[in-house]
């Protein structure tokens, strides 16, 4: 396997995945508007009587909308690969000679690259919310957000590649991704949360993901931004294990 | 020359033995079909030769490689064409062989002639810039003909390539298969259970049934093997037994009152033959075909549905859905 093999394998499945982004234009807007309606809703309905020092209620929670639309984007895009498996698509690119790890990282390229899209056009909405960006606060929070994309793009490639069909797939949006999205602090603080929701809040990378991003980009947060950082990094790179492994056991 | 070699290939599906000591040669050159009624192996057989399923045990070596020990070797040899569309139908014909010959790792510069000439040899290169999604189910046949090909492969594994193709779509691909044989120095193993199929394109056939071969040969000694012709009779007093004394008579398969004998040197024998029966009604006389030969190996019974890992009807009309 050499170097230039690995490069045009991985360049083959970022194309496909970018030509399909492009072309699917309602899946992009679909998944772009459900967050913005829920963003300027509730903090437009909830920032008249919810009282947060130093910032605003729409601005507190902007920071999670910027995840939100990770988190959907990103997990959705990996389930999505149960999809290729009934069309048998997948099995197109696992007969070619590229490795089965080459294969998952082009996808997690391809979800990763998605996602970023998606979110800049959030970003954008933020400008005109009038939130104080900065270049280095701008770059700190897509830094953050594309080691957040890796690693929920790699859990849904997980998901999906031990999905045997997309009956499941709405399970995974009621199951994973709506609990993760609530339980992660984007809507609230932290601080003085019933215990069990306490708990399940600190077992949640989205937590650390928002928490890190509220930091960069609006200087408040729960947690040092190290700690941030180094939790969704650290979630990342076991999502890339787990589904280097996951795709190397995959049936077709 | 053996392009494809397999000793004792074997697949276990927990209680299923799909495939079961299988030990099989195909020549350089040559089209191969497999045939076999639904669930026999087939696909079994062919996705363990592409690497894509593992061998519980026995071994196969593709274009001199193992496929357990150097599995990416086989598959830089081979193409493949599945069973089920598996073109991109977002992306256009141009596309999805691009994509191919990145993954092919195709030099740049060979792969745009090369694009262009299979799509011109399944006449496709002048529908190449529209989006998969358009094409009909014989284009997007031909399409994958043509991307299986792309990267010249030693062997073309087609799976069921004109199933759910009407007769003449599915004249038209047989065209395609017979003139990229012509064009492209190929082997090609088929698998099928049209047996016009096979009898029209293979060179030698092998019929599976419950994971092993049953029987191997080219179609015409397959059917001259039955020993004469076809003879369906309606019997409607039946006196069967009298038709043990004849030695021209091979075979005798009685089907409610349908009686189907194959009889050598029909034109001769048919009178003595009906005299001794004592009154039937003739259905049928007619030359045997390969059809006859897979009913007289596999039997008529009626196979269940299998249990492929393709899944259930929900899939299947899931499926359907999505390919349009």
């Amino acid at each position: 396997m050499n170097a230039r093999k690995v490069a045009k394998g991985l360049y083959a499945l970022w194309y496909r995945e970018f030509k399909v982004f492009m072309r699917e234009r309602s899946r992009v807007v679909s998944s772009i508007a459900t967050p913005l309606f829920f963003m300027l809703i509730l903090g437009g309905g909830l920032g008249s009587i919810v009282n947060l020092p130093g910032v605003g209620y729409q601005t507190f929670i902007y920071p999670g909308f910027l995840a939100m639309v990770v988190l959907f984007t990103s997990v959705f895009f990996g389930t999505y690969v149960v999809w290729d498996k009934r069309i048998d698509f997948l099995k197109e690119v696992l007969v070619s000679p590229v490795a089965r790890a080459t294969i998952f990282t082009g996808k997690v390229l391809g979800g990763v690259t998605d996602a970023v899209i998606e979110v800049s056009m959030l970003m954008l909405v933020g400008v005109f919310l009038g939130l104080p960006f900065n270049p280095l606060s701008l770059a700190s929070a897509f830094l953050m957000l594309f080691i957040f994309a890796v690693g929920m793009v790699s859990l849904g490639l997980v998901i999906g590649s031990f999905m045997e069909s997309p009956q499941g797939f709405g399970l995974i949006g009621s199951f994973i991704i709506f609990p993760m999205f609530l339980l992660s602090g984007a809507l609230y603080p932290l601080e003085n949360l019933p215990s069990w929701m306490a708990t399940l809040t600190h077992v949640n990378p989205v937590t650390y993901a928002v928490d890190g991003l509220r930091d960069v980009l609006l200087g408040t947060s729960s947690f040092p931004l190290t700690l941030d950082l180094s939790i969704v990094l650290a979630f990342s790179v076991a999502m890339i294990a787990l589904g280097t492994w996951s795709f190397n056991r995959m049936k077709v | 020359m053996s392009i494809i070699e397999t000793f004792g290939l074997t697949k276990v599906f927990g209680s299923l033995t799909a495939v079961h000591k299988i030990d099989l040669k195909v020549e350089a050159g040559e089209i191969f079909g497999l045939l076999g009624p639904n669930g026999a192996g087939k696909t079994t057989l062919l996705m363990m030769l592409s690497t894509l399923l593992k061998p519980s045990s026995g071994s196969a070596r593709v274009n001199g490689f193992d496929i357990r020990r150097n599995p990416s070797k086989v598959r830089e040899s081979i193409g493949m064409v599945f069973q089920d569309p598996s073109s991109d139908d977002i992306l256009t014909g141009y596309e999805n062989l691009r994509l191919h010959a990145l993954l092919y790792d195709l030099p740049e510069s060979e792969a745009k002639d090369r694009i262009r000439k299979v799509l011109e040899l399944v006449d496709l290169y002048d529908r190449r810039d529209d989006q998969v999604k358009k094409y009909s189910g014989g284009m997007r046949r031909r399409l994958e003909l043509a991307r299986g090909l792309l990267h010249n492969p030693k062997v073309l594994f087609l799976d069921e390539p004109t199933l759910g193709l009407d007769p003449q779509t599915r004249e038209h691909v047989w065209q395609y298969i017979e003139r990229l044989v012509k064009e492209e120095n190929v082997t090609i193993v088929i698998t099928t259970h049209y047996m016009e199929e096979a009898d029209r394109l293979c060179d030698r056939v092998a019929i599976i049934d419950h994971g092993r071969i049953v029987v191997l040969d080219s179609p015409r000694n397959l059917k001259s093997k039955l020993g004469g012709d076809m003879v369906r009779l309606r019997l409607t007093d039946a006196h069967l037994e009298n038709l043990g004394r004849f030695s021209f008579v091979k075979r005798i398969e009685k089907t409610g009152d349908v009686v189907t004998l194959t009889v050598e040197n029909v034109g001769k024998n048919l009178p003595e033959m009906l005299k001794a029966l004592g009154g039937a009604e003739i259905v049928e006389v007619r030359p045997s075909s390969l059809n006859d030969v897979f009913l007289h190996y596999t039997g008529r019974a009626i196979r269940a549905e299998a249990e492929t890992p393709e899944g259930g009807w929900w899939e299947r009309a899931v499926r359907a859905r999505v390919s349009r």
